[in-house]
């Protein structure tokens, strides 16, 4: 069963789903992009009398991204707000700790929304980690699992050969 | 020449001449404590090199070092993220010299399949590699293999020279310098 529900009577419905729906299974960010509202929350709860999940989508509007928290219905929304927080750059409003749960404090992006590159952002690391470098856009040469094809060594088809942008360049004409 | 005398008139089996470096670098390279970097998958298989089966302690190595302070190899095993990298440098730093790091499996060696954002490209980004394992994961035997390629370019060091200049790696005997790879491909388990 699917329900879209209004951003601002999420969590009053939420309050009331609880009594069928205990367990909150996930929650999941997406990012529609090109479209309006751009961003959409989608939440699976899970009832265990009637054996049946729920799933509610919550549109989200690219110049106000902040939405109510859930935590105070289901705890174990905190660690899942955190990661949408993370991913995405949805707020959630009266979370105990949103802070990032994956990439590191400080970290500029939000690496799942469509228009950030899979390979990354030339980003510099936290204080903590300075000895180990910058963290660097990952060589794609055409794609994350891309192998290329008419050359018959493994090596030569190995994104790491060409560390260069220039030497990427050619390899890709090629 | 009274030292030497002596040394010369004793019986052949109780004395064993050598210089002070190969003594030095036999003691070294069979007595390698790891410290077990498992970060990922990789870090399973490393267990089982270290178990009964493959049992890392038919080269000296079975004492896993969980504090850096007390080993010699690192061995990265698994993915690397940024947000770990300043973990791995740091406990690496820890580690007192002499001391050699091993990339056990592709993610360690070059990021493996995970091209992205999150991941290190490579160990060797930041860490001094010294023998690079293929494999996802390898088998234990590539490790051991691994761990052996290590052996053989700490048995070529000249220690004294690296314990006067205080430089880590020393120049070595035999061309054994730049890192080794060791190919994973190994028989299927029968």
């Amino acid at each position: 069963m699917q329900r879209v529900v209004e951003r601002d009577k999420l969590l009053e419905t939420c309050r009331q789903l609880k009594a069928d729906y205990e367990m909150l299974t996930d929650i999941a960010g997406v990012d529609n992009f090109g479209e309006d509202p751009r961003y959409e929350v989608v939440y699976h709860l899970y009832s265990f009398q009637k054996h049946e999940y729920l799933r509610l989508k919550v549109k989200v509007p690219e110049d106000d991204m902040i939405m109510d928290s859930l935590v105070s219905v289901w705890k174990t929304a905190d660690w899942h707000e955190r990661e949408v927080f993370d991913m995405f750059g949805i707020r959630f409003r009266n979370h105990p700790n949103l802070k990032r749960i994956l990439m590191w404090d400080g970290y500029p992006y939000y690496p799942l929304r469509k228009d950030f590159p899979l390979a990354g952002i030339q980003t510099e690391l936290p204080e903590y980690a300075e000895d180990a470098g910058k963290a660097e856009a990952a060589n794609m040469l055409g794609g994350p699992f891309f192998g290329g094809t008419g050359t018959t060594s493994s090596r030569e088809r190995e994104p790491r050969q060409y560390d260069t942008p220039a030497e990427q360049q050619e390899k890709l004409k090629s | 020449m009274g030292a030497k005398k002596e040394i010369m008139n004793a019986p052949s089996q109780d004395v064993i001449v050598t210089r002070v470096d190969a003594a030095i670098s036999w003691m070294r390279k069979n007595s390698v404590w790891p410290m077990p970097m498992g970060l990922a998958c990789c870090g399973i298989e490393l267990m089982a090199v270290g178990a009964s089966r493959f049992d890392i302690a038919r080269f000296g190595s079975e004492v896993m070092r969980f504090s850096p302070r007390q080993s010699d190899l690192m061995i990265v095993a698994g993915t690397c993220v940024y947000k770990m990298a300043g973990v791995v440098k740091r406990v690496w730093d820890q580690m007192p010299n002499p001391k050699w790091c091993m990339a056990m499996g592709a993610c360690a060696s070059t990021g493996g399949m995970y091209r992205s954002y999150a991941t290190v490209q490579g160990v060797d980004r930041f860490l001094p590699v010294d023998v690079y394992i293929s494999g996802c994961p390898p088998r234990p035997e590539a490790v051991l293999e691994g761990l052996m390629a290590i052996q053989r370019k700490i048995a070529n060091e000249q220690a004294l020279h690296a314990m006067k200049t205080g430089i880590a790696s020393a120049p070595t005997h035999q061309p054994v310098t730049g890192p080794v790879i060791v190919r994973g491909d190994y028989a299927t388990r029968r």
